[in-house]
This record gives C-alpha cells, sequence and structure tokens, in this order.
C-alpha cells in the first residue's frame, strides 16, 4: 500500500476536525473534534517517521498526546463549570470577551 | 594695554544690589532707595578713580582691560567675558554713573509717593548695570548682553505704571520697535564673525583692512540698523514719544542721557568699518540729517511737554548720528554733543518733572503758564538748560552743534551744502519749539486749574537740576578749551589722524550762520507765544502742523505698511497652519479610527468565528509558502 495514503487520511481527519471545530456549537463536539485534530497530526508524524526512516516524528507525537492528556484535564474541567454556572454547553452562550 | 582688577565692580556693584531689591521685596522697602544710591554713586566714585589712574597713563596704556572668563569656547569660536575701559569708554562711565547718581537722588524724592519705589531703584540699578556692560564690553558679543539687559531695564521701566494698558502697551512697543533694531545687530556680528573669525573690537579692527567691501558694507549697514532702534532715528523712530509713559527720571536717564544714544556709541565704536565703508557713512549721514529734522518738526507742535523734549532728543541724536558718519573728524564731535546732551537734555527732564510734580502731574504745557515765578530754581536750571541747547555761546550746546554744523559744510561739494543746510535748519527748528516750549510753561499768565498749587521742589530734586544745570554751562567750554575732548579720543576715534577737510566757511562764519539761526528761530516763537495762548489747541491749523500733532504720520505709516499686513500675514499662516498641516495630521487620525472601527467589527466574542479566522489565516499562509516555494 502506497504510503502516502496516510497523509491524505490525516489530512482528511484534520479537515473534519477543523470544519467540525468551526460549525459545531457544542462545547464537547468542539472539545471531540480538536482531539480529532491533534490526532490528524499524530498520524502524520508518524507517517513521515515512517518516510523519513528515523524516530524523530514517533518523539514528537508523544509529546502532543502529553499535552493533549493535560488540555483534556483542563478543558474538560472549564466545559464542566461553564455549564454548571450556566446550564449550557454552547460554546456561542460563552461570548462575554465581547463585552 | 594696562590690566585692572576694578572694572567689574561697576558692573557687579549694581547688578548685586539690583537683585537684592527684586528679591528682598517689600523687606527692602524702608532702604531700597538709599542702596541703590549708594551704589550708583560708589560706581561713580570707582568710575572717577579709574579715569585718574587713566589720566596719569600715557600712549597705548592709558586703556586698561580685565579679562573675567572664558565665556564660549567652540572649534574656533572663542569669547572671553572681558571688560575693556579705553578713553571712549571712560566718558560714557562717568556719564552713566554720574547723571546716572544724579538722577537716582532726584527719583528719591520724585518717587516718594510712589509705593512701588523699591521695585523702580531695582530697576534703574539694573539699568546703570547693563549701560555699564555695553559700554565695558571688549566685543561685539558683550556688548549685545548689555545692549539687550538696556533694552530690557527701558520696557520694565517705560511700563513701570502697567496699571494703565496705554502705559504697558507703549513699553511693548519700545520694546518691539528696539527688537528690529537687535536683529541688525545680531546679524553684524555673525557676519563678522563668518568674516574675521573674532567678534571682539580688536580682532575686526585688524581684520577690516582685509576683508571684501561688501562685507565691511554689510556690517555697516546692519550696525545702523540697530543704532536706528536704539537711538530712535528714522525710520525706527515711533517708540521714542511713547516712551515718555516711564516716569520722568527715567526719561531723562534712559532716554535722554544715556540709553538712546547707545546707537551713537555702537557707530563710533565701530569706527574702522565706517571708516572702510563710503556707503555704509552715507546712510549712516542720511539717517542722522533725516532725523534730525523729523524730530525737530514733532517738536515744534507738541503740547505734551515731555513729548516735546522727546522729540528733541531724537533730533539731538540725529545731529550726533549726522556727525559720527562725517568719518574719523566726526566720531569725537558726535561724542561731545553726547555728553553735553547729556548734561542739558537730563535737565530739562528733571526740570519738566518738577513742574510736573509741582502741577499733579500735569504735562499739558497749555494749562502752564507763568510757573517760573513759583518754581525760580526750576526755572533757572530750565532756563540753563534751554540756553545750551539752543547753542547760545558761551552754553554747551554751542560748542557741540557749531561744530557738528561746522563738519558738515566741511563734508564738501553738494553733500557739504545739504547737510550743512539741513543742521542749520534744524538748528533754528530747535530754538524756535525750545523756546516755544519754555514760554508757555514758564512765562506769559497762569492757565491752570484752581486746584492745582505749584511750588518748587525740594532740595532733593533742584540739587541734581542745579548739578546739570552747571554741566550744562561748563561742559562744552570744558570739553572744547584746548580741543581737550577731541585728543583724548583721537587714540580709539582717530588713530590714522585724519584731519578735517577743506574748510568750506571760517569757523567764526558758520557761528554767525547758527547764531542767525537761532536768533530766527527764537524770534518766530516769542512772536507767537508770548502771550494769548489757547487753553486747548486750535482745531483750525495748517496741514503741517496737523501732521506733525500726529508725528508725521510715523504711527499711521507703521500700521499702514507694517502692522496691518504683517497681521494679514499671520492670520493667513495661521488659516494654514489650522487646515493644512494640523489638517493632515488630522487625517492621518481619522484614517487610523476608520480603519479601527471598521475592523473591530471581527472582534465579536464568538469562540468560533476566532477559530475560522485562525484556519483561513492558517490556509492563507499555507498557501502562501505553496506559492512562493512553486
Amino acid at each position: 500500500m502506497d504510503i502516502s495514503n496516510y497523509l491524505y487520511l490525516s489530512a482528511l481527519l484534520f479537515t473534519i476536525g477543523a470544519v467540525g471545530v468551526v460549525v459545531r456549537r457544542n462545547a464537547i463536539v468542539v472539545f471531540m473534534c480538536i482531539e480529532l485534530m491533534l490526532n490528524a497530526a499524530n498520524l502524520a508524524f508518524v507517517t513521515f517517521s515512517r518516510i523519513h526512516g528515523n524516530l524523530d516524528g514517533q518523539v514528537a507525537s508523544f509529546f502532543t498526546m502529553v499535552v493533549a492528556a493535560c488540555e483534556v484535564v483542563v478543558g474538560l474541567a472549564i466545559i464542566v463549570t461553564i455549564y454548571r454556572s450556566r446550564r449550557s454547553a454552547s460554546v456561542d452562550d460563552a461570548s462575554l470577551l465581547k463585552r | 594695554m594696562t590690566t585692572s582688577s576694578n572694572l567689574v565692580y561697576l558692573i557687579a556693584l549694581p547688578l548685586i544690589s539690583s537683585a537684592l531689591l527684586i528679591l528682598l521685596g517689600r523687606k527692602a522697602d524702608k532702604w531700597g532707595h538709599l542702596l541703590a544710591t549708594l551704589v550708583s554713586a560708589s560706581a561713580f566714585g570707582i568710575g572717577v578713580m579709574e579715569f585718574l589712574a587713566m589720566h596719569s597713563r600715557t600712549g597705548v596704556a592709558r586703556a586698561a582691560t580685565q579679562h573675567l572668563f572664558s565665556w564660549i569656547s567652540v572649534g574656533t569660536f572663542q569669547v572671553d567675558a572681558s571688560l575693556l575701559l579705553d578713553q571712549l569708554s571712560i566718558c560714557f562711565v562717568l556719564l552713566i554713573t554720574g547723571v546716572g547718581t544724579l538722577i537716582h537722588i532726584y527719583s528719591i524724592a520724585y518717587m516718594s509717593h510712589d509705593r512701588d519705589r523699591r521695585r523702580f531703584f531695582a530697576y534703574l540699578n539694573l539699568f546703570i548695570a547693563a549701560m555699564l556692560l555695553l559700554v565695558l564690553g571688549d566685543s561685539y558679543l558683550n556688548l549685545y548682553v548689555g545692549w539687550e539687559g538696556v533694552g530690557l531695564a527701558s520696557y520694565l521701566l517705560i511700563g513701570f505704571w502697567n496699571q494703565k494698558p496705554t502705559y504697558a502697551t507703549a513699553a511693548k512697543k519700545a520694546f518691539v520697535a528696539n527688537r528690529v533694531g537687535d536683529v541688525g545687530l545680531s546679524l553684524a556680528i555673525m557676519i563678522a564673525f563668518a568674516q574675521f573669525g573674532t567678534v571682539t573690537f580688536e580682532g575686526v579692527k585688524a581684520g577690516v583692512p582685509h576683508a571684501s567691501g561688501a562685507a565691511v558694507t554689510a556690517i555697516g549697514l546692519m550696525l545702523l540698523l540697530a543704532a536706528a532702534g536704539k537711538s530712535a532715528q528714522f525710520p525706527l523712530q515711533s517708540w521714542l514719544g511713547d516712551a515718555m509713559a516711564g516716569p520722568t527720571p527715567v526719561s531723562a536717564l534712559i532716554h535722554a542721557a544715556t540709553m538712546v544714544t547707545a546707537g551713537v556709541y555702537l557707530i563710533t565704536r565701530s569706527n574702522y568699518i565706517f571708516d572702510a565703508s563710503s556707503t555704509a557713512r552715507l546712510l549712516v549721514v542720511i539717517v542722522g540729517g533725516i532725523t534730525l529734522i523729523f524730530g525737530a518738526l514733532i517738536g515744534t507742535a507738541k503740547d505734551d511737554i515731555k513729548k516735546a523734549l522727546a522729540a528733541s532728543t531724537m533730533s539731538q541724536i540725529g545731529y550726533m548720528i549726522l556727525a559720527s558718519g562725517l568719518g574719523p573728524v566726526g566720531y569725537a564731535i558726535a561724542i561731545m554733543h553726547l555728553l553735553t546732551h547729556g548734561f542739558f537734555k537730563a535737565g530739562m527732564f528733571l526740570g519738566a518733572g518738577s513742574v510736573m510734580h509741582g502741577m499733579d502731574d500735569e504735562v499739558n504745557m497749555r494749562r502752564f503758564g507763568g510757573i517760573g515765578k513759583l518754581m525760580p530754581i526750576t526755572f533757572a536750571t530750565f532756563g540753563l538748560g534751554y540756553l545750551a541747547i539752543i547753542g547760545v555761546p558761551p552754553f554747551a550746546g554751542f560748542y557741540s552743534k557749531d561744530k557738528i554744523i561746522e563738519i558738515a559744510f566741511n563734508a564738501g561739494g553738494t553733500k557739504g551744502w545739504i547737510l550743512g543746510g539741513a543742521t542749520l535748519l534744524g538748528a533754528a527748528i530747535t530754538a524756535f519749539y525750545m523756546t516755544r516750549l519754555v514760554v508757555m510753561t514758564f512765562t506769559g499768565s497762569k492757565r491752570w486749574d484752581e486746584k492745582a498749587h505749584p511750588h518748587e521742589s525740594p532740595i532733593l530734586m533742584w540739587l541734581p537740576m542745579a548739578i546739570l544745570a552747571i554741566g550744562s554751562v561748563a561742559s562744552g567750554f570744558f570739553f572744547n578749551s584746548g580741543n581737550s575732548l577731541v585728543n583724548w579720543l583721537a587714540p580709539v576715534l582717530n588713530s590714522r589722524g585724519v584731519e578735517g577737510g577743506a574748510e568750506l566757511m571760517k569757523p567764526i562764519v558758520v557761528s554767525g550762520l547758527a547764531l542767525l539761526a537761532v536768533v530766527i528761530g527764537v524770534g518766530i516763537a516769542l512772536t507767537k507765544y508770548r502771550s494769548n495762548v489757547p487753553v486747548e489747541a486750535p482745531e483750525n491749523v495748517t496741514i503741517f502742523t496737523k501732521l506733525a500733532r500726529k508725528d508725521l504720520l510715523q504711527d499711521s505709516f507703521n500700521e499702514a505698511v507694517l502692522m496691518r499686513p504683517g497681521q494679514k500675514l499671520t492670520a493667513g499662516l495661521v488659516k494654514t497652519d489650522t487646515n493644512v498641516i494640523d489638517g493632515l495630521v488630522r487625517l492621518v487620525g481619522a484614517t487610523f479610527i476608520g480603519t479601527a472601527t471598521a475592523l473591530r467589527r471581527i472582534q465579536n466574542g464568538y469562540v468560533r468565528s476566532y477559530a475560522l479566522i485562525m484556519v483561513l489565516g492558517a490556509l492563507a499562509l499555507i498557501a502562501m509558502i505553496w506559492v512562493v516555494t512553486l
């Protein structure tokens, strides 16, 4: 199988994630889309690692996973807190920055 | 050259006293006038000591210098704060401190009812210090400091009673007119530095023979402009009449005896420049000639005693300027007239002040009349000054003014006839207006209000007048006997020993002509003004009288030609500034505000739209990289 297919898959997943972030209102879904984009990036890293025959990409993907784990902790905590205070998980309701 | 260590005290003493009186404020009210007078008198004492010391030295050793400190040291431009006391400066030092001290004494009584007397004396001392610096500086730049200092003192003293708006305006007018002249002086200094690389009198004198004629003429003309501003000469003469707003002792000291003669000092001090440029000399003579007639004509129509005397001052300084434009023979004569004029004009101003003091500050001569009997000492001292100014022998003015008329005739050719004729005509008009002034004030029937009680002034006032009257009587004879003043000044003013031109007429003939002119002037004035002087100035007078009453339209001319167009110009510039310059600046601001208002809409607070912009931005970035690397 052609190894570039992995890269197409990665690009597809990233696009789905990016579109999801932009079009969806539910904070949980937006969050999942972000995870999707991160994992698309991981897939690209690993693929490039394979292409070049060294381990740099795999090391980078580990870093990404650690960052993603931390982000999940902080992000979910924020979403839960916002839901508790406003009874809504819609990102459009949390537009206080404008005011 | 001798070095002296006393010169600095001449300037420092009055300067410190002035600063003390200003800084201590009302605390010094009780003794301020005494300190100021004492300081002025001690400056006179130092001056006399220096004069005696100078007199005992001979030759080049007579001039004394004192180096104070290095003032400006930039590259090749070196200016030291140094003082120079030579045969010319000592004349001025003695005149300034001598007449100055007398006027200090006079002012103690004259200003005794004024609650700001201390401030008045502080300004007087400031003036003495600045004027001494003016005549003692050894370079044009040092002179310039004093030049500006006397301008400031003059401004402060003209506007001393600045609670009256017209007086404050008069002070401002004098200051502004003087500034026009000051521009000339600063330009002269700049040209001198560009040409010679130095601004000391000695350095410039040494450089003149090697300089281009055009540069020397330019310096001469700029110096003439400066002199015209300070000495109220045509065309910058208009401020002197208004300067009479100041207290009368100020008019006597600053606007008659000393400061207004600074222009004559400047020209005679720069004799080496005027010797080298006949064009500059010719213009000096023209300016002097015009002013001497101009001032005399104004003097004939003034009813305000101080303004009549001011017009006379203008005219007499015209004589001095004319004499100093006649080359090496004229400089010393100009100084002689300056010194005798210092005596008799200061004396007459003090006399006018004494009359005003007795008449509740009335200045209109039509309201005087017959004061001579009630104020005999004032009448006597004023009368001696009067005889001196119109040039009756053997009073002071006779010697100095006749000499000027003589050398004017001797200038040669048509020029000699014109100048001689102008000076003779001036002498006749002088005799006319001075006689008019004396007759209207001191003789005839009384025309004053019942409320006025003319009385003789106290001794503190008439003593200075008496001393100045003695000077008016004797100084001319003293200066002229054995040509003493001319010989004394020769090393400074006529170092090449130039003799006068061929005599057009015998001196005795000139004196006869001058006396004839005086007699005619006195005669006309006597027939016209001995009796029946109307209290109100008559309206049905000739056009010439009307013109002279309006100062020969000097103010209207200045207003129409300089002030109004100047205002239009500044108004136009202000408009350009607000519309074009400010407009550009405001346009830049408005552009940024408009753009920012438009861009602000992007900040809508929705996370998703921020994310979209980020994605689009990233895409654009990638597209750019793609395009570049393709």
